[in-house]
């Protein structure tokens, strides 16, 4: 019987350094020079197929512009975090160790950490070393990888390693960690539900 | 700084963010911040950290009460009716798909010394201790009455007009004793004094029907509340407002709110740069509650609210060891012309460590001794661990807003629930906007 496991991701990083585009690359493989800050999307899904028995569908939430003011609903229940950096900005690599050192204090232990850094398309203005940046994943034990919206290298990659590092033993209690994505994972009421039935004037009583 | 906005918005208190994402979605170009470093303004939910930043600047929160992360305290204890309004703006907005929602565990009303469940069927009410034999059949009619009542059939009106005659002469028909009807017009119209009584009784109706629909939904108390505290609310709208565009600045000081010769808005000045924008809405600490704001008075004190914070290591005695509920203590049960009411969640709403409770008393101010005046909720809760006592003053604007552009919020008053959350936000909108607010239903969207 086939598998599927739902992980909400959140993405951390510097404004301008190419979150939005890694996630339309992800997952419409898509990309645009001059796309400007996303409007409208709550959060997009993209599912990984890991094997012929399991799928890791992801939730995933981009930072709408508040990457300086999240709200710490935004880590809330986050499975896994994707901190990126623009390999031309070595001051980017600098905000997101600070991402890194919040994540760290204020959410799940067990979350799944991946630096990347993006804009490997414009390796010629390279700031930040390979070499820099894989010592410091390595000392806090992250994953890391460097890849490019652009270009789509390294994208899916990234993705992927996250679904298989993800812990898939417990499904049912992942999905209520996961939370608050598709019908039948919330444990608490629910409201959609409610107001469905609810179609008419409540007229119940009178 | 040098972009205008449409609508500057200060504070991101709930009544501010559903106001914030309203407009957003809208496509209102919006600038929202926030003096503080947090998220939800008045109606915040504070960590242990910064709860006593707040109350005991001076001390570290004591080691026992757990992990800082753990806590979520709510500043303004609210409960969310299932089919209220509040309710109906977090399915239209879709900001439910952020939050996750608990029942509250039950709805009890003290009556000559104790407390019992509410009851709001006429099933209940005949098995309830709140009643004697003979009463319990009068309450019975009355219910019967409420539930068979239908507007274009007078055969169901038992020659009651509830748009003219008084809640008094419905009461009178039915005989109910004064300690029923105190339970009927505040633990379930929820009414805050005695003013209703001899009014038309449309609105208590109403009222009525709403908590009774609210508790058929899911069957243990008409109340709803979200994981992780109600300072989740505030967040899902700002985010909501981001999403559609909202331009969020946190931390920000607001030093001075710009007019020009006639008064009118012009823009807010933060940090030595000024932001202009055709129109803000604030809450009333941005505008002169706090003396600021250069001396102008925009709001007036309308009354002041006392509201303890209690940190209980036990659940509250006499509710079946319920892991929340709301206790409605009647005004004249006390001798007041205010009730007193008690909101208290736990664990399992993910707002504090494993066994603690948190239980916050409040009502509305009378004397110049308010700690006094909530004693007898006090004395309900058992053994106090610990207790932060605030009392907050409550501040409504002084004009409508729409001769300077500059629209004021109201505090968040003494009742229970959202209701007049909603009915400000409506009231702001209507101001802000120019016409009434429409929830349009949104397209469902598929998920693959």
């Amino acid at each position: 019987m086939s598998k599927q496991f739902q992980f909400k991701l959140v993405l951390l990083g510097e404004s301008a350094v190419g979150k939005s585009s890694l996630v339309l690359r992800f997952v419409k493989d898509q990309f645009d020079d001059y796309r400007e800050s996303t409007i409208g999307a709550a959060f997009l899904t993209q599912t990984v197929t890991l094997d012929d028995q399991t799928t890791v569908k992801f939730e995933i939430w981009d930072t709408a512009g508040q990457e300086r003011y999240k709200a710490p609903m935004y880590y809330r229940n986050a499975n896994c975090a994707v901190v990126v950096y623009d390999i031309t900005q070595s001051a980017s690599l600098e905000k997101a160790r600070t991402w890194i050192r919040e994540l760290q204090r204020q959410a799940d232990p067990s979350i799944v950490i991946a630096l990347c850094g993006n804009k490997l398309d414009l390796s010629a203005r390279r700031q930040v070393s390979q070499e820099e940046a894989k010592k410091y994943a390595d000392e806090e034990g992250l994953m890391w990888t460097e890849t490019s919206a652009k270009t789509g290298e390294g994208v899916t990659e990234i993705f992927t390693a996250i679904a298989q590092k993800l812990p898939l033993t417990a499904p049912s209690a992942t999905r209520a960690g996961a939370g608050r994505a598709g019908p039948g994972a919330r444990a608490g009421v629910d409201l959609n539900k409610q107001a469905a039935s609810s179609g008419q004037p409540e007229a119940c009583n009178c | 700084m040098d972009e205008e906005y449409d609508v500057i918005v200060l504070g991101t208190g709930l009544t501010e963010c559903i106001l914030s994402g309203l407009l957003s979605v809208e496509g209102k170009k919006v600038l929202h911040m926030d003096r503080n470093d947090y998220y939800g303004g008045e109606s915040a939910s504070l960590n242990l950290t910064q709860l006593y930043r707040k109350f005991r600047p001076d001390q570290a929160p004591p080691a026992d009460l757990g992990r800082d992360r753990d806590y979520a305290v709510d500043l303004v204890p609210k409960f969310i009716i299932a089919s209220g309004e509040l309710t109906k703006i977090l399915v239209h907005t879709d900001v439910t798909r952020y939050l996750e929602f608990k029942q509250i565990a039950g709805s009890y009303v003290y009556r000559e010394g104790r407390i019992s469940k509410v009851p709001s069927t006429e099933m209940e009410a005949v098995r309830s201790p709140l009643m004697g034999l003979f009463e319990k059949r009068r309450a019975k009619k009355f219910f019967e009455f409420l539930q068979g009542w239908k507007d274009e059939d007078p055969t169901t009106h038992q020659g009651i007009n509830l748009d003219e005659d008084s809640m008094k002469t419905v009461y009178e028909k039915f005989g109910l004793e004064a300690g029923t009807q105190d339970f009927i017009g505040h633990a379930m119209a929820l009414y805050l004094d005695d003013d209703y009584i001899t009014k038309p009784a449309r609105p208590s109706y109403d009222r009525i029907v709403l908590y009774t629909s609210s508790m058929a939904r899911y069957g243990k108390s008409p109340y709803i509340y979200p994981l992780y505290g109600l300072g989740e609310l505030p967040q899902s709208f700002a985010r909501l407002s981001a999403i559609y565009g909202g331009t969020y600045m946190l931390d920000k000081k607001i030093d001075a709110i710009v007019t020009d010769s006639d008064g009118k808005f012009v823009g807010v000045t933060s940090g030595g740069e000024t932001v202009k924008a055709k129109q803000v809405i604030g809450d009333p600490s941005y505008f002169g509650a706090n003396g600021g704001d250069g001396g102008k008075v925009r709001v007036v004190e309308e009354g002041k609210v006392v509201r303890a914070i209690c940190f209980l290591k036990h659940p509250i005695p006499g509710t079946d060891d319920s892991d929340s509920c709301q206790i409605i203590i009647p005004q004249n049960q006390v001798n007041r012309r205010h009730d007193i009411y008690i909101a208290m969640v736990s664990s399992t709403h993910n707002v504090c460590a494993k066994g603690v409770y948190v239980a916050i008393v409040s009502t509305v101010v009378e004397t110049d001794r308010p700690e006094q005046e909530i004693a007898a909720g006090l004395s309900l809760l058992g053994p106090i661990y610990d207790k932060f006592v605030d009392i907050t003053p409550l501040y409504t604007p002084t004009s409508s807003g729409q001769a300077d552009n500059i629209f004021i919020t109201r505090s968040y008053d003494a009742t229970s629930h959202f209701e007049t959350v909603v009915e400000d936000v409506q009231d702001v909108w209507k101001r802000v906007v120019g016409s009434d607010l429409v929830l349009k239903k949104r397209e469902v969207e598929v998920q693959n």
